[in-house]
């Protein structure tokens, strides 16, 4: 289970992060929805302590991420994966030594069970064939893809994603969501998603929380998140022009 | 900085110790600028041969310019120029791939996945820059007395014997030392100043390009800077 309790976060004076509350239970996937810029990454990165808060309580399973130093903080995070926006591939090693990378340096397999699990988990993303590339030969929902097999190849309990579709067509982003909720099914894994893919995110997500002025305004089933009257939620939800939120 | 440098040597005590990436990077800054060091020191020996032996004949000191040559080489050019070159050839580059890969969230993604990136990116280069330098240093050395052999006994007409019983007389272990001292010394400023401005480094493409400028700059003054004090103690 993760539980951001009144978290705060700045960057040279600016407030990012005003008192985030957010709960996801275990097994669950949340899609995180607001505005570009406004802090959802920052709130992915927070929570799997590639940052730390100003203030606040960020609580993996009862344990605060944000008070963990050294090993107990390496232990937690071992069992967190992130899919990054733009995938994050290390560009000098090919797709399988991407997603091999994590196995070797954090596992005593042999390179033999490496090859094979490897090769299994980058079957099980539909890039079978495709381990001898670069990241820099493949397309950007093949990257999507490889970022989700390195991420998946450790059996993460906790996976978030920071937009995983961003960039790919409608039928690619689709694919990828639909690899993402097949995922969630087999590994049972709790998932936070940042995305802007609203809403055909719904269908494929238990609950949705969105991120406005600093804080979680609302927090809820898709549909009732779909059908809220507040007027903030309204306009961004159905991607009206006229309302409460301005457009910079 | 100094905390970047501590916290790395901190992290390098504990293992794992990543041999392999070591050996990897001892390749691409050592083995890989060797050409360039073999080159620059075969000539600046030979144009120092030309320009010692012009300025020495002028006194009847021709005799002295095996042991001149070898001394500027050993104690000042070699350590010096060497640092130069690999921050040229290898500091820029270790700066443009390190905050590449800080832009590209390359190093988020280490971290992400619970693994050090001081160990996987700062300490290999340190300890490559380390070792490496200091055997390009002789290198340079080395190809530099016998580029100054080449000038000294081909063109100016000192005999062989002269110029080799002369380094032999007057060039000490502690002369060598202090080129020892200095080229370890530079191999880690070169390496640290890179790695931290390439890990430090500012937003996207500008960003970089900035890191790497300053990454040269800033080690190539370093170098100078230091040199000056290395040798006003080592020589005292």
């Amino acid at each position: 289970m993760i539980e951001v309790v009144d978290l705060y976060k700045s960057f040279k004076n600016h407030e990012v992060l005003r008192g985030v509350n957010l709960k996801v239970e275990e097994g669950q996937t949340l899609a995180l929805i607001g505005g570009s810029g406004k802090g959802k990454s920052v709130l992915l990165k927070l929570i799997i302590g590639l940052t730390k808060p100003d203030r606040g309580k960020i609580l993996i399973n009862n344990q605060d991420i944000s008070k963990l130093r050294g090993k107990l903080l390496k232990q937690l995070k071992e069992r967190c994966g992130f899919v990054f926006q733009g995938g994050a591939l290390f560009d000098s090693l090919t797709v399988f030594d991407n997603v091999a990378f994590p196995l070797r340096e954090k596992t005593r397999m042999k390179e033999s069970q490496i090859l094979d699990t490897a090769l299994s988990e980058l079957a099980r993303v539909g890039l079978s064939g495709a381990e001898n590339k670069y990241p820099s030969e493949i397309s950007g929902g093949m990257k999507k893809r490889v970022a989700l097999a390195r991420c998946l190849v450790m059996k993460p309990e906790i996976v978030l994603f920071d937009e995983p579709t961003t960039g790919l067509d409608p039928l690619t982003g689709k694919a990828i969501h639909k690899l993402i909720r097949d995922c969630q099914k087999s590994l049972h894994f709790t998932a936070i998603m940042v995305t802007h893919e609203i809403p055909a995110i719904f269908p494929l997500v238990d609950r949705v929380a969105m991120l406005y002025n600093g804080k979680i305004i609302a927090s809820g089933t898709p549909a009732e998140i779909e059908t809220s009257q507040d007027p903030v939620i309204h306009q961004f939800v159905h991607g009206e022009l006229e309302g409460p939120i301005s457009i910079q | 900085m100094v905390c970047f440098l501590a916290t790395a040597f901190f992290w390098a005590v504990f293992p794992p110790y990543l041999l392999r990436r070591i050996v990897k990077q001892i390749n691409f800054i050592g083995v890989k600028t060797t050409l360039v060091i073999v080159l620059t020191g075969t000539f600046t020996g030979m144009v120092l041969a030309l320009q010692t032996y012009y300025a020495l004949v002028k006194f009847g000191a021709e005799t002295s310019l095996g042991p001149v040559l070898a001394l500027s080489l050993i104690r000042e050019l070699g350590p010096v120029l060497s640092a130069l070159m690999v921050t040229g050839r290898a500091g820029s580059a270790l700066t443009a791939e390190i905050g590449i890969m800080r832009i590209s969230e390359q190093i988020d993604a280490l971290d992400a996945m619970a693994l050090n990136p001081y160990k996987y990116l700062v300490i290999p280069n340190l300890l490559a820059g380390i070792i490496s330098i200091p055997l390009l240093n002789a290198i340079f050395v080395v190809v530099g007395v016998w580029g100054g052999y080449a000038v000294a006994v081909g063109l100016t007409g000192v005999s062989s014997g002269t110029y080799f019983g002369g380094i032999r007389d007057f060039v000490s272990a502690k002369d060598i030392l202090v080129g020892l001292y200095k080229s370890l010394s530079f191999g880690m400023l070169i390496t640290w100043i890179s790695c931290y401005k390439g890990y430090f480094t500012g937003y996207g493409a500008e960003g970089v390009s900035k890191a790497t400028t300053q990454a040269v700059v800033l080690s190539s003054v370093t170098i100078l800077i230091w040199d000056y004090f290395m040798t006003s103690i080592l020589l005292t």
